[in-house]
């Protein structure tokens, strides 16, 4: 390979001028699967808003490269139209624009090309019963009083819609029940299936892992991580948790 | 060709191209008896007319300038020329209007917007309608549709001697005293008992010379039973002195009767808006007001309902939008005074560039008006920290058998919205303009869909630039 599809280097990110992120290294290839656990608190949304971009947070050293590119310095919305995908943990209502024109908007954004809308509402109605989501939501106003389990669903519906090459899915998984765990993780499936693209999914449960074949397991404890390895290590934290990285 | 009710992005040039009036019949500035008697004959007034004309005139003289409100101090009387004519008549066909005229209302949509969606079309250029036209099959049910002064001397002037300046006294405030006294221009509509008009009746109103007002009068009686949606549109070239808008419209709503008043005001940033808007709901019957204010320099702008038969119903859903140097004050007011009367008001108010955008509301409920409801719900978005907006609710009530509601809100455009939509990829531009339409989704989804999206585009517009 010699070039990964999305690499940290050594990455200080700070928020309010407090240093959160003490220097990550981090790295992706096309169609892995990479997890990202850790106590609360410790950095791991953190550092998916750094890697997608969010103002708030101040990259004050180290580089982010995204397919060969340096992008530290680049705003969150050309990242988005490079390939990059954040599915937020707290999605945001935003009335006034149907979840469908959203995500039509966004693929011309991306595109820089008029979408068919034909084809586009064949594939959204397909991709919506993948994730068994009911049809009406797609002309409803962006999230705007879905239930937390529709809100997750629709963020993976986005992910499969946009078709990123990257992924980092912020605990996607967090506040759902049995059922949704398993619709959201066909969701992720079918993204693989379909792009094939890199994926950072950061949780602290594991359920949600269950069905995924996972490449790489990282463990953050304050702005660091501590340990890197294979799925053992999610069973691992399951029996003992995480007070064994902890110094 | 620029069209301004159908196309996807507008500029400002849309509205801010002027034609020369060289050859416009123009008073001198200022507001003397001789200038009011000198309009009277132009328009070859009835004598109670004139007769209103110079009472109006002493009111006029004898108010003060309102001291609550906005700074009006820019507005120097004695400079606003009050009557401006282009040397033409009225035309009933379109290819009679001379053709700088067409021209401006065609680069505005106006005759674009009449064959599609429209029911009939006022058009008026500075102080005299240019073009009155309406549907045949709208003007065979009975509707009246026409210019006032035409119709101060038809067939209806007992209808308008009854009505004019009766629901808006010249003594209502100083503006509405030189409304009467220089009025000119505007629209008559009478929709006939039980006649629903399908499709809207729209007037537009454009004040093309420089340092001049616009006093139009609008006075529309809806029947008993009858049906109607009549739309106002504004707009003006931008000048660097003070024009003025001291329009008066006046409302007549019958028993089980309903109308509609839409107005999307984009007059130019160098504009006083003191504009006077009132409507009369008898039993049963139902106003419904949806206003878009974007333009203007200052305004003072809240139509007033008065719910005075029982059961009868008003909605105002509104939206102001301030930037820099705009003070817009707005807001409604309504009476209650029959029994079961209810009244919904529902605004938005943005603001930015340091613009300062103020809703003033009204809410008195009689002793009469028992078993009556209310809500006031106002929304206020600052969209940077320069920016001012302010909510003034006022409320009388009178009975404790009425059920009255108030919430307010105001908020700043919050990061994490424009960092979200911009994760996929939207400029920070389009995001805080689509957060912007969004909160002004209340009066988008009340308009019908052209001016709908006129309104998105005016958003659009506005908030090009603003970011930094």
């Amino acid at each position: 390979m010699g070039e990964y599809l999305m690499e940290a280097k050594n990455l200080h990110v700070s928020v309010n001028d407090t240093e959160i992120l003490h220097g990550v290294d981090f790295a992706v290839n096309r169609g892995e699967v990479h997890v990202l656990m850790g106590p609360n608190g410790t950095g791991k949304s953190t550092f998916g808003f750094a890697l997608i971009g969010n103002p708030k947070y101040d990259v004050t050293e180290g580089s982010i490269i995204f397919d060969g590119k340096d992008i530290t310095e680049e705003p969150v919305n050309d990242r988005a139209k490079m390939g990059m995908f954040l599915s937020f943990q707290n999605p945001i209502e935003v009335p006034g624009i149907t979840l469908s024109s959203f995500i039509r908007s966004a693929l011309e954004q991306k595109t820089g090309e008029r979408v068919k809308l034909w084809d586009f509402k064949k594939k959204l109605k397909e991709t919506m019963e993948v994730l068994q989501m009911d049809p009406s939501y797609a002309e409803r106003d962006l999230n705007v009083g879905f239930s937390g389990g529709e809100k997750k669903k629709a963020e993976i519906l986005q992910l499969l819609m946009l078709e990123p090459s990257f992924a980092i899915l912020d605990e996607t998984d967090s506040g759902l029940d049995v059922d949704a765990v398993r619709t959201v993780s066909a969701g992720i499936e079918e993204y693989r299936k379909r792009c094939n693209g890199g994926l950072l999914i950061i949780t602290h449960s594991t359920k949600i892992l269950e069905s995924l074949a996972v490449d790489k397991v990282h463990v953050m404890v304050e702005g660091k991580i501590v340990k890197t390895g294979d799925y053992k290590l999610v069973e691992e934290i399951n029996n003992q948790g995480f007070e064994q990285f902890e110094s | 060709m620029e069209e301004k009710t159908y196309v996807e992005d507008i500029d400002r040039s849309l509205y801010d191209f002027r034609n020369e009036d060289e050859d416009a019949y123009k008073l001198d500035e200022g507001l003397t008896k001789e200038i009011v008697l000198q309009i009277s004959k132009e328009k070859n007034d009835p004598d109670w007319m004139r007769e209103l004309r110079l009472k109006s005139l002493d009111i006029y003289n004898s108010l003060e300038m309102p001291d609550w409100g906005p700074s009006i101090e820019g507005l120097d009387m004695d400079h606003i020329v009050t009557y401006v004519r282009k040397n033409t008549k009225m035309a009933g066909d379109w290819d009679s209007v001379p053709d700088e005229i067409k021209d401006t209302f065609e680069k505005l949509g106006i005759p674009e917007a009449e064959r599609k969606s429209l029911a009939g079309v006022g058009a008026q250029y500075d102080s005299e309608l240019v073009y009155h036209n309406i549907r045949e099959d709208v003007a065979k049910q009975g509707v009246i549709y026409t210019d006032l002064e035409s119709a101060v001397h038809g067939e209806y002037a007992d209808m308008i001697q009854e009505h004019f300046m009766h629901l808006v006294p010249p003594t209502d405030h100083k503006f509405a005293a030189l409304h009467g006294a220089v009025w000119s221009g505007g629209s008559f509509v009478y929709v006939p008992k039980g006649v629903k008009v399908e499709i809207p009746l729209q007037s537009y109103f454009r004040l093309n010379a420089k340092g001049a007002g616009q006093f139009e009068h609008t006075l529309i009686i809806v029947d008993e039973g009858a049906d109607l949606h009549f739309i106002e549109g504004c707009s003006a070239p931008k000048y660097n002195v003070a024009n003025l808008h001291a329009g008066c419209v006046e409302l007549f709503v019958a028993k089980n009767a309903r109308l509609r008043y839409s107005t999307i005001e984009n007059w130019s940033k160098n504009m006083y808006n003191l504009n006077t808007k009132r409507a009369i709901i008898e039993e049963g019957g139902k106003m419904e007001w949806v206003s878009g204010s974007f333009g203007s320099h200052v305004s003072y702008l809240y139509p007033m309902t008065i719910l005075k038969g029982d059961n009868s119903k008003m909605e105002f859903t509104g939206i102001t939008f301030a930037g820099k140097g705009q003070n817009l004050d707005t807001g409604a007011k309504v009476v209650h005074m029959g029994k079961n009367t209810s009244s919904y008001m529902n605004t938005r108010s943005i603001s930015k560039g340091g613009g300062i955008s103020t809703f003033r509301s009204s809410v008195e409920v009689k002793k009469e008006a028992v078993d009556s409801k209310v809500s006031v719900s106002c929304s206020s978005l600052m969209l940077d920290s320069i920016s001012r907006s302010d909510t003034i609710p006022a409320m009388d009530i009178r009975t404790p058998r009425a059920d009255v509601g108030h919430e307010a809100q105001i908020g700043k455009i919050s990061d994490d919205e424009v960092f979200y939509l911009m994760s996929r990829g939207m400029t920070e531009e389009d995001a805080k303009a689509l957060i912007v339409s969004g909160f002004a989704d209340n009066v988008s989804k009340e308009l019908p869909l052209e001016y709908a999206i006129e309104m998105n585009n005016l958003i659009k517009l506005e908030m090009k630039g603003s970011i930094g």
